[in-house]
């Protein structure tokens, strides 16, 4: 049972042509070797602070969490195998924002620090966010975060300054699988429709699909989407994420008819409470 | 062999983040809200020609007014930072559309009480009190769209209910600071309040838990299962000690109105704390999305 790589996939690579497209990643979770290689080079690149080494015990994972100070976070699931019973699968997952098409840390951020770039990333403006932390329990994913000492929120940028200048992510640039690809979004989604068929037919993971590759999805699709081997609940990612702005208007007539019955209710409460 | 990982889960670690929030801001739903409605009370009492009233609830929603920008001030993680909040005006932000609507409030009432104090005529300070009338309300139940607004479990689950559980409390919370501050004339209006509040507010919260089903658990579990208890106590004994009692005495009538409050600021600290326990069990979020 073998898992072919993705240049063997019948689509081939194309190359980044930049500016206007909406880039975003592809993490192919069937090839990650689960080498870590992706939080080193954002670590390095981006001069996000280290965090306290400890031992988590959840097999060879230490970082555990997406966070302020963690961009990409390899996921290790250590298991027995699902086929035989016998043996151990390993299920490895590079996580990273979604960049969601409908993105709620940028929709309820009150300042405007989060905006969506010429790339059709989402970016926090580090200058602008006075950490006020509504981002944090926004985000469906648990991504972005509040870093304790510097109080304002930080999330993975797509690496935007490289973008910028023509260069790919320092994560996907660093992954010696190609497991993270880098380029035009409608060319990572065929790309990985194709890659699908072939781990299912060939490797029969009946469980493989892709996570975030539909723009029907409750956000619109990801920039950043996946193929995964197993349900995304399994890699700690939630299985059904939403931000919708008509359940917003529909809160906003709730709080309305709520409004009007605290103002009847007082109205009432002197007009009847009057001698 | 290796034991089985929970299928369901990603070795139990939470999916999305613990609220980043600090105890400030259910401290703010509490006096937010609780001002919001005396401002209204103000409102209302003027066109009803209760003049002791009008005054003494404008000065209260006041009070909660200079405390309100400084507990959300506190909480932020760059407070040097707060007048970015006014940077933009967001409508897709709860957050924007509070901040503009506290700021918008708090100079309504410094308006109308500076225009009262140096004589300006009546009709400029019955405006400026009918502005923060009408935002006040505003002010009590945003807070409620802000918490719905997220993709925390316990919160979003009950995104429709939220704003009557503290339209409710807010109302209820009113009377009850009118009732500990003393009548001004007598106390029936404060007293109705606190009865007809606490009704909308247990109600609707009995309503969200039933919503809620298994997802309502740190209801009643830890913290907030604690504070739940709290506040359903203490709001419940607050009225019924006002509904009796404080019909005769005064004391009676303090004592009431400061359960009351008690139990609303109890209800704003369990909503919030349940927001934690929400989070830091993956299970409720992916009960809640399959
Ligand atoms: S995954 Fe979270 S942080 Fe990233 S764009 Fe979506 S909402 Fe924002």
């Amino acid at each position: 049972m073998t898992i072919s790589s993705p240049r063997q996939a019948s689509v081939p690579l194309p190359m980044w042509q930049g500016g206007g497209t909406r880039m975003g990643f592809f993490t192919d979770t069937s090839i990650c070797i689960g080498c870590k290689a992706c939080e080193v080079a954002c670590k390095e690149w981006n001069d996000v602070p280290d965090l306290d080494p400890s031992w988590s015990g959840n097999s060879y994972d230490n970082t555990l969490r997406l966070g302020a100070s963690s961009w990409r976070h390899v996921a290790f699931v250590e298991r027995p195998r699902p086929d035989t019973g016998v043996g151990v699968q390993w299920l490895m997952s590079s996580d990273v924002c979604k960049h969601c098409t409908r993105a709620a840390c940028m929709e309820v951020c009150p300042t405007g620090a989060i905006f969506r770039t010429e790339f059709g990333t989402v970016v926090v403006q580090e200058d602008v966010c006075n950490g006020c932390g509504y981002c944090v329990s926004a985000c469906p994913f648990g991504v972005i975060e509040r870093r304790a000492d510097d109080g304002r929120a930080f999330k993975c940028t797509l690496c935007y300054d490289r973008l910028k200048v023509g260069e790919q992510p320092a994560c996907a640039k660093a992954c010696p699988t190609q497991s993270i690809q880098f380029g035009p979004l409608d060319e990572l989604r065929e790309r990985a429709g194709a890659r699908l068929e072939v781990v299912k037919n060939e490797s029969g993971h009946e469980m493989a699909q892709l996570y975030g590759a539909d723009e029907t999805d409750g956000v619109g699709g990801f920039g950043a989407f996946f193929l995964l081997l197993d349900a995304p609940e399994v890699y700690g990612m939630p299985p059904a994420p939403s931000y919708q702005r008509r359940d917003v208007a529909t809160m906003w007539a709730a709080a309305s008819v709520a409004a009007g019955v605290l103002l009847g209710g007082v109205a009432g409460a002197i007009v009847w409470g009057r001698r | 062999m290796v034991p089985a990982a929970n299928p369901r889960s990603y070795y139990g670690l939470p999916i999305v983040k613990r609220p980043a929030w600090t105890q400030e801001v259910p401290w703010y739903f509490f006096v937010g809200g609780t001002s919001g409605a005396l401002a209204a009370t103000s409102m209302v009492a003027r066109w009803s020609a209760n003049a002791g009233l009008e005054r003494r609830a404008r000065r209260l929603a006041l009070a909660g007014a200079l405390i309100s920008p400084a507990l959300l001030i506190s909480d932020l993680g760059r407070p040097s930072r707060f007048l970015n909040m006014l940077r933009v005006f967001r409508p897709t932000s709860p957050m924007s559309v509070g901040s503009w609507t506290l700021a918008g409030f708090g100079s309504a009432l410094g308006a109308a009480e500076t225009a009262e104090l140096v004589g300006l005529p009546a009709a400029m300070v019955g405006t400026a009190e009918v502005a923060a009338g009408v935002l006040g309300p505003i002010l009590s139940t945003y807070t409620a769209v802000l918490l719905g607004d997220t993709a925390n479990p316990i919160w979003r689950g009950a995104r429709h209910l939220l704003p009557f559980v503290f339209s409710g409390s807010s109302m209820a919370s009113a009377g009850g600071a009118l009732c500990v501050a003393g009548p001004v004339g007598d106390l029936r209006s404060a007293r109705l309040m606190v009865v007809a509040g606490t009704a909308v507010e247990q109600l609707s919260f009995f309503a969200m838990e039933r919503q809620l089903g298994a997802l309502a658990e740190p209801y009643a579990e830890g913290r907030a299962g604690t504070l739940n208890t709290i506040q359903r106590a203490s709001s419940l004994l607050g009225a019924a000690l006002i509904a009796t009692l404080g019909r005769r005495s005064r004391l009676g009538a303090a004592v009431g109105g400061a359960l009351t409050l008690v139990g609303s600021a109890a209800l704003r600290q369990c909503i919030y704390r349940a927001g934690f326990q929400s989070a830091e069990d993956p299970t409720y979020l992916v009960r809640s999305q399959s």
